[in-house]
């Protein structure tokens, strides 16, 4: 069809990578119908290296999507048609049309010319007896079936026929049969009709349906995704490649919780955000990776690799997924800093626009696992990190302080650890230094 | 003028070719005793043993040798002892020999033969049989010529053995002692590129090439007893075709049939075929048909099969007649 008018043009898979064969779409970010400017986002595309935004290549009217959401398409394949401006519209509906109508007539023609091979003239008897005007239904046929051959209609030339010809003869039937073919040959259709196919191959029983729908009525299937893939392949090679190895520790955060309901409404006034425990959290949890930066590494099976920037993956949950976009050199960041980065990012990540370069170099995750209302958690460690550290909920407990009991607000930190790369010293320390800095936010600290 | 047969045809071109070059050489198994079928027979004695080499049983060096000879100035030969066992040296062929002079922007060439000896003769089965020549059609870089006849056999043989880029040569083992004529003692060439044609006729086109040809004339020669005028084109080269010479054989008659030993999926007739659908529409007054080898890897070692697989002057008549009758 889009070769009948050459406004509507199809965007195919674009090569993201050398090796890369094919992709596969994430959700389609625009839908049917939507008008497009160039490198406005179409899609996500997946791919075994880089999950992508596909930008459109050109500006228009988004026809069709050919490849739906999580449906995969080889590099160059067309996944979408897009009308360029202008009124091509018309046309294409025009053109789907004709090809409606040209099928039910050649299927007629079909049918009448099975009768005798009388009407069938072939290209050359054709040409000839136009060129020539000849009336092909005085030609004496003596081809398979009465057909008339070529060198029929040149001996009915060369005997003179042609000056009769010009008289018209009665219309045959078998050439009313002819002009029917006659007029839906320009259209180019595949040949065949569809019934033939059908009553060639008429269905078989498919025992496995049967057995498909008595299973479904106690189960269902869920599609696995290609977000949902992606996690469960970075998971299993998580636990499988990394001795993980587990330590909690508790915080007493209660001034932290009376600075930050002091400060947190001039902050939501003054930056429009919410100032969250978490970027307190971040800014003690990259002090104590200043200093322990053995933290901030990768195994390398003969080395270990320490990383200079402290870039903190931030696990943020959505309803279907979790992701971890990075905050990239958080050691650079205040407090107030960090506020805005988590805002920015779990906004990103809720509204499904992160971007490749939102997710990639982080070198140490945090999990903010108190917001879902856990007090303990055993996090799987962000692969090839070394290690993860949770937040959970902060509680208010009874406790005991110079032999006194009190009510403070208590929170666990949870760490998974590489034991390859870490130890339980090097962590325990780690975690102490998390847990002065916590504690040692007061009315004093700057946010700034 | 003399008679003599395809084989004699095709040792006689290397011959005139060596005593008038020498840098012209032959190389192949056991070519040095003559070669399993005899075409190089008595050409040691002539030139001695550094002109006619005899290889170990490895194609793919038989024609990397010969394509690192033609590096330096070299016209070599290569014979494959039979067209079954050309794989091993395919990727010399495909990869390095079609592609040397593409490849160096013309700085290089690659002038070498290979002769292939091809098809079936009847109770030698699977590996002396077939017919590979689809394998490297459609290999831009490569010509491949195939000839039917003693005359052709020794006019395209020496064209091959002059062209300065490489040529796929196959020669029907069927024809080589099967057929024989008279064939000029001079000098001559059939130049690569350009088809023949061996009878006019009006009913009907047979376009054929190598022992197919031989079977349309002698089908020809029967039919036009029975009042049907056929037509007979023998393409010599397979690649580059001659398009001219096809569209102007099919135009004749506008009834068209294509016959070749090889198989008929992907074979030379489906690129024939093509050509005359796209320049031919309004002359043609049938289907194009093809009558080639079924679609099986090669000929059964039993006569049943043969009689199955092969195409013989019977099966080319009754398709031929079948065509003039539509």
């Amino acid at each position: 069809m889009n070769e009948a008018n050459g406004r509507i043009q199809e965007v195919t898979v674009p090569h993201l990578a050398e090796s890369l064969v094919s992709a596969t779409i994430g959700k389609w970010l625009k839908q049917p119908g939507d008008y497009i400017e160039q490198y406005d986002v179409l899609c996500e595309l997946f791919t075994e290296k880089v999950n992508t935004e596909m930008p459109s290549p050109i500006e228009g009217k988004l026809v069709k999507i050919l490849v739906g959401d999580g449906e995969t398409a080889a590099v160059g394949e067309a996944i979408c048609l897009i009308e360029v401006p202008a009124d091509a519209a018309a046309e294409v509906a025009g053109s789907g049309l004709g090809g409606h109508g040209a099928a039910s007539g050649e299927s007629v023609a079909a049918v009448q010319g099975d009768q005798s091979m009388r009407g069938r003239y072939s290209p050359a008897v054709h040409k000839l007896a136009q060129d020539n005007n000849v009336d092909l239904s005085r030609v004496i046929g003596t081809g398979l079936g009465g057909r008339i051959t070529r060198k029929d209609v040149e001996q009915f030339l060369a005997s003179g026929g042609a000056n009769a010809a010009a008289q018209a003869a009665p219309v045959q039937p078998a050439s009313a049969a002819f002009q029917a073919q006659d007029t839906v040959q320009p259209s180019k259709l595949p040949v065949r009709s569809s019934g033939i196919h059908l009553s060639a191959n008429p269905p078989t029983p498919l025992i496995e349906a049967e057995g498909h729908s008595l299973d479904t009525r106690n189960e269902h299937f869920i599609d696995v995704t290609p977000i949902r893939n992606a996690i469960a392949t970075r998971m299993r090679q998580s636990v499988t490649e990394i001795p993980h190895a587990w330590t909690m520790i508790e915080v007493d955060v209660t001034n932290l919780v009376v600075l930050r309901n002091k400060v947190k409404d001039e902050f939501m006034r003054r930056e429009g955000i919410n100032l969250t425990y978490l970027a307190f959290m971040l800014k003690a949890v990259v002090n104590a990776i200043k200093d322990y930066p053995i933290i901030n590494s990768v195994w390398a099976v003969d080395k270990i690799i320490v990383k200079r920037d402290i870039n903190i993956s931030l696990s943020v949950g959505t309803e279907d997924s979790v992701m971890t976009p990075v905050i990239k050199k958080a050691d650079q960041k205040n407090i107030a800093g960090l506020a805005r980065e988590i805002d920015e990012l779990t906004k990103k990540t809720r509204a499904g626009k992160l971007s490749l370069n939102d997710m990639v170099g982080g070198t140490f995750t945090v999990n903010n696992t108190g917001s879902f209302g856990s007090i303990l958690s055993y996090p799987i460690i962000n692969y090839p990190q070394a290690a993860i550290v949770t937040f959970e909920s902060i509680v208010k407990k009874p406790v005991v302080i110079q032999d006194m009991i009190a009510v403070r607000s208590m929170v666990n930190l949870c760490l998974s650890l590489d034991h390859r790369i870490l130890d339980g010293v090097i962590c325990g320390r780690f975690l102490q230094r998390v847990k002065e800095n916590l504690e040692s936010y007061n009315l004093d600290t700057k946010i700034y | 003028m003399a008679v003599i047969t395809y084989l004699e045809a095709i040792r006689s071109a290397m011959q005139e070719e060596m005593q008038r070059d020498d840098n012209v050489f032959v190389l192949g198994e056991d070519v040095g005793k003559g070669g399993v079928l005899n075409t190089t027979k008595g050409l040691r004695d002539k030139f001695g043993e550094d002109r006619v080499l005899d290889t170990p049983l490895a194609e793919s060096a038989i024609v990397g040798v010969a394509i690192g000879a033609a590096m330096y100035g070299m016209k070599a030969i290569a014979e494959i002892q039979f067209a079954d066992f050309i794989f091993p040296a395919t990727n010399q062929i495909i990869s390095e020999a079609a592609k040397i002079r593409y490849r160096s922007n013309n700085d290089w060439t690659c002038p070498i033969v290979i002769r292939a000896p091809y098809g079936a003769t009847g109770a030698s089965a699977l590996y002396h049989s077939q017919c590979p020549e689809s394998v490297f059609f459609g290999t831009p870089g490569i010509k491949i010529v195939a000839p039917s006849n003693p005359y052709d056999a020794k006019g395209l043989l020496k064209a091959a053995i002059r062209d300065p880029d490489p040529v796929l040569y196959f020669e029907h083992k069927k024809c080589y002692l099967a057929l024989s004529a008279d064939v000029p003692e001079h000098d001559y060439i059939v130049p690569i590129g350009k088809a023949d044609v061996k009878r006019q006729g009006t009913d009907i086109t047979v376009i054929a090439y190598g022992i197919a040809v031989h079977y349309a004339l002698l089908a020809a020669e029967e039919l036009a007893k029975e009042g049907i005028s056929a037509h007979v084109l023998d393409l010599r080269t397979i690649q580059p075709l001659d398009n001219e010479a096809i569209l102007e054989a099919a135009s004749k008659t506008g009834k068209v049939l294509i016959v070749h030993e090889d198989n008929k999926t992907g074979g030379v007739g489906a690129e024939v075929s093509a050509i005359i659908a796209e320049e031919l529409l309004f002359d043609l007054d049938a289907p194009i048909a093809r009558l080639c080898g079924p679609d099986v890897p090669a000929v059964g070692n039993n006569p049943p099969m043969e009689k199955f697989f092969l195409l013989s002057t019977d099966k080319l008549k009754d398709a031929m007649r079948k065509l003039a009758m539509f």
